[in-house]
């Protein structure tokens, strides 16, 4: 009996899902013929843009180049590598001044000062401050994910309501039991809308970081097609770091939903 | 913790009788002295049922969080079977014989129906996680909680969240439940069923209650006593006895019985409200 209507109600979801689905495909498909007639019409300002017939012809041809492919794996190198650094400095670092309120006080000022300035604003500094372009460029993309990680943990722990605290103590928890099983746990959610937001801040750095101090990545190869007036590979490049991005927070929602079964309902 | 245990309830060794001895708190958060609870004495026996009927913003939350152990008092004593809890230099502690079922639910959202349930026995060391498990789950099948064991807080309807909290508190069994407008946001007919849950639970195991509401329907079909207190600074302004036997059930609602102590109760309480509407506060 129950099994029946939950397998009913995972059927509308499913037939909402398709229709869904089927209205994205339907929006870009529109999207791309306007696209290629404003560029065969020679509209406006949309006209010098290449049409997607020849974006789509480039991207075959760049498909079967090895160099469009590292270009991939060198950007997701840096991003994973100053993202996952940013994780593992930034979320004890985020826990420990969430969880102590002296601690917080004291340093918190200067994530505060910290905060609002860009990370692009960090590349010129760190190129003279690291030994390899390499170093500088993981380094802007660490700092894109670390000052969101550390607030939105302070954030979250710090918004935690009093009354799962005292609930904890009347049942007789120790201060370690507290952080374990209420701190951590109710913190997990804006963990995880930390590292998403941050992953897309990630990828804004790391681009920008490229096209000033690398000669590989998907946002040299964007620039290279400025540079060299190979307008098509502009938009390949673009599109592939819109899909590159999409996948990165993808992943980062999967592992996160992991760690939080509880919000899955609702 | 030390607390003997009582397996079958049934009051065969009264226990959890408080004492509030001409108790005041002041509040003082920036130099505002608020006086909120002024010389308030209430005995409360072991075993009862007691209801605080009172205005908003009155002081009765202030006396609960003070028997939990969540904050001091300035002026007076309470004692919890003749051991001073607290007083004006001695800060309480929180302890697994005064467990609070608060107003919006506090069962942890992070943890299944089961995992909140055994968390008391199991932080305090009191039995392992498994005994605590078999434990739980057969007082689950008792109070018709059967099947939710493993769903999240969020899984379930308010009214069985309450419930759950209701069964977290007893699984420690202990000597006070303190009970902050349970409730209140509830519809009248999931009411209905709460009630009748925190009735059971009563009747089997004679805990005493220490239940904060607004609602007089609640507070004269649930208590033993109904305590009415006075607009802030809250003191007691008159204790009703409920001579209505127990175990009850929805048909006391229309009894005779009922009815005169409603009335006598909205009398005291309108007044009450009339002063605190007066003084700018909330309505009731």
């Amino acid at each position: 009996m129950n099994d029946r209507i939950s397998r009913a109600l995972a059927g509308i979801k499913n037939r909402t899902r398709s229709r869904t689905f089927w209205r994205g495909i339907f929006s870009l498909t529109v999207f791309t013929l306007l696209w290629e007639l404003c560029t065969y019409l020679k509209a406006p300002i949309i006209g010098n843009v290449p049409a997607p017939s020849e974006v789509v012809s480039t991207l075959a041809v760049q498909l079967h180049n090895t160099y469009y492919w590292l270009s991939w794996k060198d950007s997701m190198i840096r991003i994973f590598t100053g993202f996952i650094i940013a994780q593992i400095i930034g979320v004890p670092l985020g826990l420990f001044l969430g969880a102590n309120d002296r601690a917080r006080e004291v340093l918190f000022p200067i994530f505060e000062i910290m905060r609002p300035v860009p990370p692009l604003a960090w590349v010129p500094v760190s190129v003279i401050f690291w030994p390899s372009a390499e170093m500088s460029m993981i380094f802007v993309t660490f700092l894109g994910a670390f000052f969101t990680v550390v607030l939105n943990i302070v954030e979250g722990i710090t918004s935690i309501d009093v009354r799962y605290i005292r609930a904890a103590h009347s049942l007789g928890s120790s201060r370690s039991d507290i952080f374990w099983r209420v701190l951590l746990p109710a913190s997990l959610p804006s963990v995880v809308v930390g590292m998403t937001v941050g992953m897309g801040i990630t990828w804004a750095v790391v681009v920008a970081a490229e096209m000033v101090a690398s000669k590989t990545g998907l946002g040299y190869l964007t620039w290279r097609g400025y540079v060299a007036g190979e307008f098509p590979l502009i938009v390949v490049g673009m599109m592939s770091i819109g899909i590159a991005g999409y996948f990165s927070s993808a992943l980062i929602r999967l592992v996160g939903s992991r760690f939080t079964p509880w919000l899955k309902t609702r | 913790m030390s607390a003997v245990s009582v397996e079958n309830g049934g009051g065969k060794t009264p226990r959890g009788a408080i004492s509030i001895r001409a108790v005041s708190k002041i509040y003082d958060p920036d130099g505002a002295r608020v006086l909120a609870v002024d010389d308030c004495s209430m005995e409360i026996e072991a075993g009862e049922f007691c209801v605080i009927v009172g205005p908003s913003g009155c002081g009765k939350t202030t006396l609960l969080n003070a028997i939990a152990g969540f904050h001091g008092i300035s002026a007076g004593e309470i004692h919890l079977d003749g051991e001073l809890l607290c007083n004006s230099s001695q800060v309480p502690k929180p302890g697994s014989d005064r467990i609070v079922v608060f107003q919006n639910g506090a069962l942890f959202p992070w943890f299944t129906v089961l995992e909140n349930i055994t968390f008391g026995p199991v932080m305090q060391g009191a039995a392992s996680k498994k005994d605590a498990e078999e434990k739980a789950l057969h007082m689950m099948g008792q109070m018709g909680l059967k099947g939710i064991a493993h769903n999240y807080p969020s899984e379930i309807s308010s009214g069985m969240r309450r419930r759950v909290e209701i069964a977290r508190a007893m699984m420690n069994d202990p000597r006070v439940l303190l009970l902050d407008e349970p409730f209140r946001a509830m519809d009248a007919l999931t009411k209905t069923v709460v009630h009748q849950f925190l009735l059971d639970v009563y009747d089997r195991n004679k805990t005493t209650v220490f239940f904060i509401t607004h609602d007089l329907d609640e507070a004269i079909f649930l208590g033993s006593k109904v305590y009415i207190m006075t607009t802030r600074p809250a003191t007691i302004k008159k204790v009703l006895s409920v001579d209505i036997p127990r175990p009850r059930d929805f048909r006391v609602l229309a009894s005779t019985a009922y009815q005169r102590l409603r009335t006598e109760c909205i009398a005291a309480v309108h007044e009450e409200a009339v002063k605190a509407f007066k003084a700018g506060e909330r309505e009731m």
